[in-house]
């Protein structure tokens, strides 16, 4: 392959690297009224009386909206095709407010300073109830997080609203508690992952203004067009022809861009006042009042018999989804989804829970979406499992993982298309130095090091639900236009679509031209999340490319006068096979759009796939404990990646070291930290550590590559299984170091100086 | 976020104190960098960029750091790089960045007296004296005890003494405040133990340092500074953690500072 | 107010208020490349240069940089693309949301270092933080730009 494979620099890497203004704030008119949003310092609290007079006679205040000023519709914020599964349990400003931080009241007017002094002369009066902050003791609390009555399931989560509890799921195949009873060794572990926070740095900001035809246009940092679209039509009760959604360069999402979290307050203020206007929010903000990954408990039981063959596995689990349920019920499903299928000598598998509301700021799509909280919970007990059989864990992995032709118990029968994790585990060994290291660790006076390994699966795209759709034009100059709805945050999606449509077409990059996203234009997508751009997205670019280079070759053929079957392309020239008579691409698709040819040359893919093929990671960590002090340093982390084909080498590279350190993060560092009535404290760089340059060590990547034959080119996806190897990985090394096993993240020196204290 | 009515430059140290007492709500603009998380109201800001207070020179006898000496500046001087085993750019080094450095003055970070100070741990293991406009010239042990009263700080001195002197500190991620933080000097057999972000602001740890100075075994020595200090619980740790850390940590300054010797 | 100071070598008068910061002001003033990540100082991402010393434009009073130098990415033209094509070569830019301030950091750091080793660049670089790349390309592409080993 000539493109396809090859490290290529993104198109648009020059423009972003060095400060182009082609971000949401860098494109805003200058004139757009400021958006500022007052909001509820309760966890709990109705909203007696708002009185805003003062504040709108403020000169340069345009409007002050509250609940009165907004339709009675509810809706769900959640990023995800229809119908939903997600409660729609929101109104765009409701006179309950269910979190610290929750929006009570819209100001917009001319500049920042105006809004924030409007905002001061809002008088609310509350009747503030008593939250429910604990997620362990919200199921049956005697408070009632939602208790309206025109709450709406689009079909049933298991959602008991009066108990709390969004969604209640179980699932079992074969008889878990009697499976586990044979099992001659049965380990539980429980663990507990934090609510950690995204952390993008382009903050949440969109704005909108109506344009030349009185529809409303919005320009957002958002991962998902198409479904803020429709949900402002919805909320808005406008009809969706009259709204336009753009999403230009963004800084970043990992997911917390899969909500529509505010574009709804520019697009009502635009509506009420029929001017342009913009809402930034900060980084505080961005922490407390958007969403972040849901905390969670996973109570795992793994049992196997005497030769080591995993025979039961029962993951219980129990999900913080704060005030608000989007994504509440589909992460909690992947945990159980992303994780069975790994153990495949199973008679009996289980995934069970609920998943409750608090009044703590919103749980959302984040990178690894439930995996990386099931891969925690697993893992964990899967390296118990190992000590107790005293089995290397690499080896009771390589004897019990799934092989690419099985199946496992939940997959419904389907055959796992391409898996190439055992040689990724082999590879990982060599790499870290498993068989020096493990299990002796090495100790010099107060440093202990040691090793320990994890490993993951995810999906690419949702199976049978996410769909997308992809046009390659060829214009009357001989150049290709690739219209994508897929929405590249610094991933370099719009890098590696265009890389297959050049692959297909047999052209070089310079000729094609990528447009995306935006819902007048783009065709159809559900956006960049699910780890569907490369394998749902791509296969959709890789049937319009091929359907186009069809067209091009049977009109150039014709043209020829000869039969297609005789002619050949080679990307620039078609050709006959014997060689007396060629047409260049120029001249075909001049002719094509004038008299001569009458027929604008377009290629249409449409793409969703009955499968979701896993990308799978081994991950090993090595530590070194101070064992005075109970700091944990990283000093070797080894990443072997499963993605299939490999696109571009470069930009899946980064996905893999940048998803790494977010594991970091989330095992060593990234603590979350609520006050008693409900506040967060974490909410600043300063306050919430995500890992700086000093705090990490080596990262060696590898790609063991395969081929998936539903991918294009064999690929599947990288974006998100990258994030779920490092918690587990870590706490295994920390174990295997000083014997202490943390369940409870983020690890900290006091935790494993306590856990050392405790042993002796 | 803080809003201001007025902003002055005085081209004088008088001039910037008449104006600082002038309003209970004026004041002092140091490097901006903590002013910025409040939502103070200030009056007058009064900014002293004009009052010629940033440089590190090395005196006869002491060194001379003025008030709006940025912490970057302590980070890279040849000069505090030879004295007293290099403790003062180590302290600084760890803060937050380059650029944060660049920002944040010496005068602020001493006068406000934060718990969690990386410079004033290691300013105070030193022979270091503060200057006050009104309050005169004084040890820093004496200015960290005083009762809070507005003052302006033009200048600090610290006594090219010859002092061995380690700088110890426990943080989670690198560039974050630390848990608790230590500096161990030594100047003939006058031994001095500090500790700080305890989370209160730094102290000395006096018997400890006595002790210390007379022969000590340093597990006692160890012990009773961690005895002498009061310790407390914060976000960031426990107090039983502190302790156990200062421990940790005074050891370790101990015993660097002897391999120094 | 008025503040009149040398925006990449050209003498310009900016406006903004008494409590108004150069990160915003700049902003307005056109600067689109100056970025505000955080509301703490921690990030980095605001990085210009104040008389040539990488510097928080976010905490940096408008009127502290009157008759100053006030180097942006716009400033150093040449040697942003150089690096940036290096960047962009091995694939470390992501979102692109902290380059530029990065970027700022890394040629300050060219000029002010003097054969850095690889310790020497992370801590020079430890104040501009990173979510998507995960450090590792950005080293690599340092390394290469500076030629270190």
């Amino acid at each position: 392959m000539k493109i396809v494979g090859k490290g290529i620099g993104k198109i648009d890497g020059m423009a972003i690297a060095t400060g182009k203004p082609v971000y949401t704030d860098d494109l805003v008119m200058p004139n757009a009224l400021v958006i500022k949003l007052l909001r509820s310092p309760h966890a709990f609290a109705k909203i007696i009386t708002i009185d805003t007079t003062k504040a709108e006679q403020v000169p340069g205040v345009a409007c002050v909206l509250t609940y009165k000023d907004v339709p009675n519709v509810r809706f769900t914020v959640a990023g995800q095709s229809y119908p939903e599964p997600s409660p729609y349990d929101r109104l765009i400003l409701e006179q309950i407010v269910r979190y610290v931080g929750d929006e009570v009241a819209v100001i917009a007017a001319v500049d920042e300073r105006t809004a924030l002094k409007a905002m001061k002369l809002i008088k609310v009066a509350y009747e503030v109830y008593e939250p429910v902050l604990d997620f362990e003791t919200a199921k049956g609390h005697t408070s009632v997080v939602h208790t309206e009555t025109d709450l709406h399931c689009n079909f049933d989560i298991g959602m008991k609203q009066q108990l709390n509890v969004v969604s209640s799921q179980y699932l079992e195949m074969g008889n878990v508690e009697e499976e586990l009873k044979k099992c001659a060794v049965v380990v539980e572990d429980i663990n507990y992952m934090q609510a950690q926070a995204h952390c993008m740095m382009e903050t949440y900001r969109a704005f909108s203004y109506l344009d030349h035809a009185g529809r409303l246009v919005v320009v957002s940092s958002t991962q998902i067009p198409f479904h803020v679209r429709r949900k402002l039509a919805r909320s808005l009760e406008i009809p969706s022809s009259k709204v336009r959604v753009i999403k230009p360069r963004i800084g970043g999402g990992f997911g917390g861009k899969q909500t529509v979290v505010m574009e709804f307050f520019t697009a009502l203020v635009t509506l009420k006042t029929g001017k342009p206007a913009k809402l930034i929010y900060d980084r505080e903000e961005t922490f407390s009042c958007s969403n972040s990954r849901h905390a969670m408990r996973l109570t795992v039981r793994v049992g196997a018999d005497s030769d080591g063959y995993i025979r039961a596995i029962d993951i219980q689990g129990l999900s913080d989804t704060g005030a608000y349920g989007e994504h509440a019920s589909t992460v909690f499903m992947v945990v159980g989804q992303k994780t069975l299928p790994l153990y495949n000598k199973t008679n009996a598998v289980r995934f069970m829970g609920d998943v409750v509301y608090t009044n703590k700021m919103p749980g959302g799509a984040f990178r690894g979406y439930g995996a990386t909280q099931g891969t925690f919970g697993l893992e964990a007990a899967i390296n118990k499992l190992a000590d107790k059989l005293n089995m290397d864990p690499t080896e009771l992995r390589l004897k019990n993982l799934i092989k690419a032709g099985e199946s496992s118990l939940i997959s419904q029968g389907k055959l796992l298309g391409s898996s190439s994790l055992h040689r990724c585990i082999e590879k990982g060994k060599e790499l870290i130095g498993w068989a020096e290291k493990y299990p002796k660790p090495v100790v010099n006076g107060n440093k202990v090091r040691a090793v320990g390994m994890a490993v993951t699966m995810q999906g690419s795209g949702i199976a049978n639900i996410d769909t997308a759709s992809a046009e390659v034009r060829l214009s009357d100059d001989g150049n290709y236009t690739l219209l994508i709805g897929s929405t590249d945050m610094g991933t370099g999606s719009d890098t590696i679509l265009a890389q297959m449509a050049a692959e297909i077409l047999e052209t070089d990059m310079g000729k094609i031209i990528v447009n995306a996203s935006d819902t007048d234009v783009s065709p159809y997508d559900p956006g960049s999340y699910a780890s569907s751009t490369t394998y749902v997205t791509g296969m959709a670019v890789v049937k319009a490319a091929e359907e186009l280079k069809q067209k091009i070759i049977e009109k150039g053929a014709a043209f020829l006068e000869v039969l297609a079957t005789e002619v050949e392309f080679d990307g620039k020239v078609i050709r006959t096979l014997t060689g007396e008579k060629e047409l260049s691409l120029e001249k075909l698709a001049e002719r094509m759009v004038l008299g001569l040819g009458k027929l604008q040359l377009v290629g249409n893919g449409t793409y969703g796939s009955p499968v979701s093929p896993p990308p799978y990671v081994a991950g090993f960590a090595e530590v070194e404990v101070d064992t005075d002090t109970g700091k944990v340093s990283l000093i070797d982390y080894v990443a072997v990646v499963d993605c299939g084909t490999v696109i571009n080498p470069n930009l899946a590279r980064i996905q893999v070291e940048g998803g790494i350190v977010q594991g970091i993060g989330l095992a060593l560092y990234e603590e979350v930290r609520f006050g008693k009535k409900g506040n967060l404290h974490t909410n600043s760089f300063m306050q919430y550590k995500i890992p700086c340059r000093k705090d990490i060590g080596r990262i060696h990547v590898a790609f063991e590559e395969c081929f998936e034959p539903t991918g294009p080119f064999g690929a599947k996806s990288v974006g998100e299984v990258v994030a779920n190897t490092p918690a587990p990985a870590i706490v295994h090394a920390v174990y295997n170091a000083v014997g202490v096993r943390i369940n409870r993240l983020p690890i900290t020196p006091e935790k494993v100086f306590l856990g050392l204290q405790d042993k002796k | 976020m803080f809003t201001l009515l007025d902003l002055v430059q005085p081209s004088t140290i008088d001039e910037a104190y008449q104006i600082l007492m002038a309003k209970r709500n004026n004041t002092v603009l140091g490097g901006c960098a903590f002013l910025r998380l409040g939502s103070s109201r200030i009056g007058t800001g009064i900014e002293l960029s004009n009052l010629s207070l940033q440089y590190i020179k090395e005196q006869e006898e002491y060194i001379e750091i003025g008030a709006m000496t940025t912490f970057r500046e302590l980070e890279t001087s040849p000069v505090l790089a030879q004295y007293f085993t290099g403790i003062l750019p180590k302290a600084v080094s760890n803060i937050i960045g380059v650029q944060f450095r660049n920002v944040v003055t010496v005068g602020a970070s001493v006068f406000s007296r934060y718990g969690f100070s990386d410079l004033i741990t290691a300013l105070l293991a030193l022979d270091t004296e503060v200057e006050l406009y009104k309050g005169g010239r004084m040890p820093l042990a004496e200015f960290l005890l005083r009762k809070y009263e507005k003052d302006l700080l033009t200048r600090i001195f610290i006594k090219k003494e010859g002092r061995i002197a380690s700088y110890q500190h426990m943080r989670n991620s690198a560039s974050d405040f630390p848990l608790v933080n230590v500096a161990v000097s030594c100047f003939g057999d006058q031994w001095r133990i500090v500790a700080g972000a305890t989370p209160a602001r730094a102290k000395i740890a006096d018997k400890a340092s006595l002790l210390l100075g007379r022969g000590g075994a340093i597990e006692d020595v160890v012990d009773v500074a961690t005895q002498e200090i009061i310790f407390g619980s914060n976000a960031r740790g426990t107090a039983e953690y502190r302790k156990a850390m200062s421990k940790v940590l005074i050891k370790r300054g101990i015993q660097e500072v002897l391999q120094w010797k | 107010m008025e503040i009149k100071v040398i925006l990449n070598h050209k003498p310009v008068t900016l406006v903004g208020e008494k409590d108004e910061f150069l990160a915003d002001i700049l902003r307005n003033h056109g600067r689109l490349s100056i970025r505000k990540g955080c509301n703490t100082a921690c990030c980095g991402l605001c990085t210009v240069w104040l008389d040539g010393k990488p510097t928080l434009s976010c905490n940096i009073l408008g009127i502290r940089a009157a008759g100053k130098e006030i180097t942006t990415i716009e400033g150093i033209a040449q040697e942003a693309e150089e690096f940036a094509q290096v960047l962009v070569a091995e694939g470390a830019e992501q979102c692109g949301f902290c380059s530029p301030g990065f970027i700022m950091t890394v040629v300050a750091m060219k000029k002010e270092l003097e054969n850095p080793n690889e310790a020497d660049i992370i801590h020079y670089l430890t104040g501009n933080l990173c979510r998507c790349t995960g450090y590792m390309g950005q080293l690599r592409a340092v390394k290469t730009y500076l030629g270190v080993k």
